[in-house]
């Protein structure tokens, strides 16, 4: 094969020889310098992966996330020039990754840290306005078949471990030794501004906002969001995305969304 | 004659920066996100700040906030490293169309790209990787460099890497290789100091000599950065391109005969890891920005001024196609 395929192929297996057809002015082996090449291509795509899972690195140790990071990077190298979202299939990684098995929590803080980074460069929008949306309220009839566009730096993570305190712990806020891990918690993660916030919402509230974001109605959603039979507080949720500024646009019933 | 920062006070009929033709013959600094607020905030007097244009390829959030104040008050290098020019395959057309989104948004003075290849079958290895420097690559090359030129509509700086490796396979020298693709293209050249002296230290050859050798009268932008040092396996000084360290002393130097022979030149102050404080990196292009005043007033003193940013082909000032076009090597 070409030189850059043999070249490519052994940067990401250390089982491949060095290529062929390398050289050095002393004559030297060029195994020792396409060495250099191999550690450049693993610790920058290794750091890649560190800068967008901090807090998944903090609680594995930097000698368990480089390891395991390292097979990932193998098995898993970017498809595009742009690292800033790399890491996508990093958490599904982890929840099978055995040595990990021990923090089944693991996969699901990777999964929320995937959800800050994705969030922290998603397109800037503006909120909806005030007066369309009193209108929109207003309008009782219409409510049930009021459909919404959210914020697209938003997501919601349901998850069976407690993903939010777990997070929160690692900047700061509470004690990581008082969290229970087998806890279950939703987080809501959005961008207001610059900031990137994980709040912790109520399991109804997560499948209420995760159907309207999959364009499901006002009535549909709420619906939804009450079978589950945990209690449901719609005012406080929609509360809750609007002062956020998380409700970008609103398509009502009659018109084609 | 140098350009004057505006400070956010002035009106804004001062200001220098944006939309100007070319960066200023100054000092400056790679733009990180640690930075963002102490910029901001403290309006330092640098030349120009250089941004990854691969960083900056996301569609919104405090990257493109910052970004856009910082620009709005300082000229703006961006400087690709995910084109993969040298690569095998063609350039991958999305991302070739994401680069001119983003200079279309900023309007940067310059635009550089390396001589290097950083994807392979659709995988991006993240770094800059070497080529055997043979008729094959030099038609690739050349026809991508002519590819990017049209896409974007303006001339590109081609920088000449740091590599540990050398191909049997190769024909030219990497000097011979670089002038062929400048005078073929009608690029410029990005004359990355620290990378020629590690290249020189790696493959025992003379740093000087090697810079000499380059197409100097093409340069458009300096590069100085630091380096770490390592052995190969003849226990021969194999040095490596880290950014992650100030600028050596035989960089320094080197920089001095490079501007004593190109005249002022914009130069940038790389550093990518380790990144120290702001006021670290500032008293650093202070101490370049030195030599370029020093080598200012000499060329002043000359009977014309230097030309210093021409390619042969008289490239990049106007005209309805200003650059070369490569033809296939026989």
């Amino acid at each position: 094969m070409s030189t850059r395929h043999d070249f490519a192929r052994a940067l990401l297996d250390p089982e491949l020889p060095c290529p062929a057809g390398l050289v050095a002015w002393n004559g030297s082996n060029p195994a020792r310098r396409f060495q250099v090449y191999r550690n450049n291509v693993l610790v920058a795509l290794v750091d890649a992966l560190a800068s967008n899972f901090v807090v998944t690195h903090e609680l594995v140790g930097e000698a368990f996330f480089r390891a395991m990071a390292a097979v990932h990077v193998r098995a898993h190298p970017p498809r595009s020039p742009v690292l800033a979202c790399y890491g996508a299939d990093f958490p599904a990684f982890i929840a099978s990754f055995i040595p990990a098995a021990g923090l089944p929590y693991l996969a699901d803080v990777a999964r929320l840290e995937y959800l800050r980074a994705v969030a922290c460069h998603a397109a800037d929008v503006s909120p909806v306005g005030e007066g369309a949306l009193a209108a929109q309220l207003a309008d009782e009839g219409g409510l049930p078949g009021l459909r919404f566009a959210l914020h697209p730096s938003l997501a919601v993570l349901p998850s069976r471990f407690a993903v939010v305190s777990l997070w929160a712990a690692h900047q700061g806020v509470g004690d990581l030794a008082a969290v229970v891990p087998d806890v279950a918690e939703t987080a809501l993660v959005l961008r207001t501004g610059l900031e990137v916030e994980v709040i912790e919402i109520p399991p109804a509230s997560g499948v209420f906002i995760a159907a309207l974001q999959s364009g499901r109605p006002l009535g549909r959603a709420a619906e939804e969001a009450t079978a589950l039979g945990a209690g449901f507080d719609l005012a406080a949720t929609l509360g809750l995305l609007l002062q956020k500024s998380a409700i970008t646009t609103l398509h009502p019933s009659r018109s084609t969304p | 004659m140098m350009p004057k920062l505006v400070q956010p006070a002035s009106p804004a009929g001062g200001v220098a920066a944006p939309g100007a033709a070319s960066l200023p013959p100054r000092c400056g600094l790679g733009l990180k996100p640690e930075h963002f607020r102490g910029i901001l905030e403290t309006q330092p007097n640098v030349g120009f700040f250089e941004i990854h244009a691969e960083n900056y390829m996301v569609a919104g959030g405090p990257l493109h906030h910052y970004l856009t104040q910082i620009r709005s008050h300082y000229p703006l290098s961006i400087h690709g490293v995910g084109l993969s020019i040298g690569g095998e395959g063609g350039l991958d057309a999305a991302h070739l169309d994401r680069l001119a989104a983003l200079i279309d948004r900023y309007a940067p003075e310059s635009f550089s790209e390396h001589l290097a290849w950083s994807s392979h079958g659709g995988v991006f290895l993240d770094d800059l990787l070497p080529l055997p420097y043979d008729r094959d690559s030099l038609s690739r090359v050349c026809a991508h460099v002519d590819q990017v030129q049209t896409r974007l509509g303006r001339r590109m700086l081609l920088e000449n890497p740091a590599t540990y490796v050398e191909f049997a396979a190769s024909t030219f020298t990497e000097a011979e290789f670089i002038g062929e693709v400048v005078a073929r293209t009608g690029c410029g050249l990005l004359l990355d100091v620290n990378n020629a002296y590690v290249s020189g230290v790696n493959h025992g050859r003379d740093p000087w000599a090697c810079i000499e050798a380059l197409p100097l009268a093409a340069t458009g932008q300096i590069h100085l950065a630091g380096f770490a040092r390592d052995v190969d396996a003849a226990g021969d000084p194999l040095l490596i391109d880290t950014h992650g360290a100030p600028v050596s002393q035989a960089v320094w130097a080197l920089y001095r005969k490079v501007l004593e022979r190109v005249g002022p030149m914009p130069t940038l102050i790389e550093r990518d890891s380790d990144i120290p404080p702001l006021p670290v990196l500032l008293a650093e292009a202070r101490r370049a920005e030195g030599l370029l005043q020093a080598v200012a007033g000499s060329f002043k003193g000359n009977a014309g001024p230097p030309q210093v940013s021409l390619p042969p082909t008289g490239g990049g000032l106007g005209g309805a196609w200003p650059w070369g076009r490569s033809g296939v090597a026989p």
